[in-house]
């Protein structure tokens, strides 16, 4: 008997590997954040901030944090040598016109079409798209970061979406607590598995069309 | 270049009338013109269209506040045009009351139309938020074989925008992740008033560095000043 246990630093874990030195890399607020702590060494990616700026760096010491400089959830950052600012336009610019390599962020719900929602639920919650909409619209690699389930037990990972969607087909990479995930030909293809799971465990609590490719193995993340 | 008129903070809000688009900056209270709009606050002025980036943070009974947040719980907006009001809990409250309008524009999609109205746009074409809601009721154009999203300029009637350092013709200079949306609202409004830290003679601030030019400023207002 398998127990889930929900587990966000497996998920920043698994998408920091993704990246290569030098790709321009957007995370979201929440949990896609976290991503930035488990980077490789040797790998530095340009992280941007979509308020304005590029080589977002890390929190500063408390008390030393300038009034001038958050990141897009409106906590106090620094920026790395090299870094610069700019305004909205420019900044969405590089969003839309596909400068930025990868952004990762977080979902309601993500479908084997790769569709996305994550930004209202009808008549309960509704904070807005912000950026959301132009990172997955023009980013070249859209990543979903998301614990696999719900609080109710059902799985993110959905046949088709049923909330409002954020963008339609534009997710190319799952990364839940339970695998990594590509989004291709209506499916969703697991790459990897995070023991203790297995992909039949996966796939018997994942209502949505999960194909176990050939090259299909554990994750060495533990 | 020649000086432009330094107000008070009662005076800016003053030129703010009943049932005027207001395009402020400001992205979640940073880089937003606090003074002006605590002046604006105590006016009372209503029936105002908001332009912003968001609806800034309103923490409920004493809880940390920012930028447009008060503005809207005093019912000072009628309609508001935004990306994200996820850190303000009353807007979404208004909205889904009924009690204001408010409509929710991509991030990206808002600075352009913004920006489209500052340059002479007649529009927008974009591939965000095909396939969305966002679509809805917009038409869409196809470049080659690519459709977009018309989207249209977003003008007002005045910018209340916050920088960093001006000289006394009005040339404006930002600092850091406070920038964001302030120039573009510079460029799109009929009236441009600018809150400013520092004030210098003109001619002090290097040419190759002003971030907006004197001619999109009407009037400088200094912050923290009553």
């Amino acid at each position: 008997m398998i127990e889930y246990l929900e587990n966000k630093e497996i998920i920043a874990r698994r998408i920091a590997r993704i990246f290569k030195a030098g790709d321009v890399v957007n995370l979201g607020i929440g949990l896609p954040t976290l991503v930035a702590n488990y980077l490789p060494e040797g790998v530095t990616v340009v992280l941007q901030s979509e308020n304005g700026m590029l080589g977002l760096g890390p929190a500063p010491v408390p008390g030393q944090g300038d009034k001038d400089l958050t990141n897009a959830g409106a906590a106090p950052v620094t920026i790395l040598p090299g870094g610069c600012f700019f305004d909205s336009a420019t900044s969405f610019g590089i969003i839309r016109g596909g400068h930025v390599d990868y952004t990762a962020l977080g979902v309601l719900e993500v479908d084997q079409e790769g569709n996305l929602a994550n930004y209202k639920i009808p008549g309960k919650m509704v904070p807005g798209m912000g950026g959301a909409m132009d990172l997955v619209a023009g980013s070249r690699i859209v990543i979903a970061a998301t614990t696999h389930f719900e609080k109710s037990g059902a799985a993110k990972l959905k046949r088709r979406c049923g909330l409002p969607l954020t963008a339609a087909h534009e997710v190319d990479l799952v990364v839940t607590d339970v695998g990594y995930f590509e989004v291709m030909g209506g499916a969703f293809r697991l790459l990897e598995w995070f023991a203790p799971y297995t992909p039949e465990w996966i796939r018997e609590r994942t209502d949505a069309d999960i194909e176990v490719m050939s090259g299909c193995r554990r994750s060495d993340i533990e | 270049m020649n000086p432009i008129p330094i107000i008070d903070a009662s005076s800016a809000a003053a030129l703010v009338e009943e049932g005027m688009t207001l395009h402020v900056g400001g992205f979640l209270g940073c880089g937003s013109p606090d003074g002006i709009l605590a002046a604006l606050l105590a006016r009372g002025t209503r029936g105002l269209t908001l332009v912003c980036n968001d609806t800034a943070i309103w923490g409920a009974k004493g809880g940390r506040s920012n930028g447009v947040a008060a503005l809207v719980a005093k019912r000072q907006f009628s309609r508001v045009i935004a990306s994200h009001i996820g850190t303000n809990p009353e807007t979404q409250r208004q909205m889904n009351a009924g009690e204001t309008e408010v409509v929710l524009v991509p991030q990206g999609t808002l600075a352009e139309r913004v920006r489209a109205a500052g340059a002479g746009l007649g529009g927008v074409l974009t591939a965000t938020g095909l396939g969305t809601e966002a679509a809805d009721g917009k038409g869409k154009v196809t470049v080659g074989d690519r459709v977009f999203l018309l989207e249209l300029p977003l003008p007002g009637d005045v910018a209340l925008i916050k920088a960093k350092r001006a000289d006394r013709a009005g040339n404006l200079q930002y600092s850091k992740t406070a920038r964001n949306f302030n120039p573009l609202m510079a460029s799109a409004c009929a009236l441009v008033i600018a809150e400013v830290e520092e004030l210098v003679e003109i001619g002090e601030i290097d040419p190759e560095h002003v971030h907006t030019p004197s001619i999109f400023v009407d009037y400088l207002v200094m912050a923290g000043v009553k």
